[in-house]
């Protein structure tokens, strides 16, 4: 798993590459932490480049996004294909999510 | 019935690469696309992390894994000696309830239900055993 972060329009923009799993989800969510102590509070998730979500990693997604409502801030999705579409989909996190298109999209609603 | 695999490792979280690869390998030989690997592999990983997870409270155990084909169905039989763990009794976790409600966990035994075409679980010697079902494209 290949972790890239970058602040656009006071969002904390996050691309991931590769896989979440057991053994990465900590990572992953130590990741998102880190930039919420730093004072980020609105979240982008790329996922264009993740091949593969399991349990844990849906986990540190609900994890994080309950420490972001204590500071009303918010967690937003977009890249969702393949594998990790559909275990969104199985989950029900689709529905729990705001999903976008694009990031553009993503930007233009904050 | 043909074996495909079998093999035997301390149940932990680091040989739950090891344990993936060789399960993904053989499902890859069976002519299985991408997409269903994926899904196989992600049932399994749910199905190893529980025991790893909550198998051997006390003491260290181990997990064995068997591949085997049959007929047009790939099995997947997964065994540990530890608590008893029956994942087909698990209940679903609510996927409406919304973000608040949302409990973390019990999301694992759902993926693996919705993962295979079958969920198979026996309690055997004080073992517990359980087989993950894929039918081949071919009898769908």
């Amino acid at each position: 798993m290949e972790i890239y972060t970058r602040k656009e329009k006071g969002a904390v923009i996050v691309s991931v590459k590769g896989r979440i799993d057991a053994l990465t989800a900590p990572e992953f969510e130590r990741n998102l932490c880190d930039w919420i102590s730093k004072g980020g509070i609105i979240f982008l998730i790329n996922f264009t480049q993740l091949e593969y979500i399991s349990s844990a990693g849906l986990r540190s997604i609900l994890a994080t996004s309950k420490k972001l409502k204590e500071k009303q801030g918010t967690i937003l999705f977009t890249g969702l294909q393949g594998p990790v579409e559909e275990v969104f989909n199985i989950s029900g996190f689709q529905s729990i999510f705001k999903i976008f298109a694009s990031e553009e999209a993503a930007l233009k609603e904050i | 019935m043909r074996l495909l695999l079998a093999l035997a490792q301390p149940a932990k979280l680091d040989n739950l690469e090891r344990l993936m690869k060789s399960i993904s390998d053989c499902a890859r030989a069976q002519g299985f696309d991408q997409r269903r690997i994926s899904e196989i592999e992600l049932a399994t990983e749910e199905a190893l992390v529980n025991i790893f997870k909550y198998s051997y409270p006390e003491k260290p155990g181990e997990v064995e894994i068997i591949c085997k084909a049959e007929a047009n169905r790939f099995i997947i039989e997964i065994i540990d000696s530890g608590i008893r763990f029956d994942v087909t009794s698990w209940p679903d976790p609510d996927i409406t309830a919304d973000r608040d409600e949302r409990k973390i966990g019990g999301l694992g035994v759902f993926l693996i239900k919705k993962m295979v075409d079958e969920v198979r679980y026996r309690r055997e010697n004080n073992r517990n055993i359980l087989d993950l079902v894929i039918k081949k494209e071919e009898e769908k």
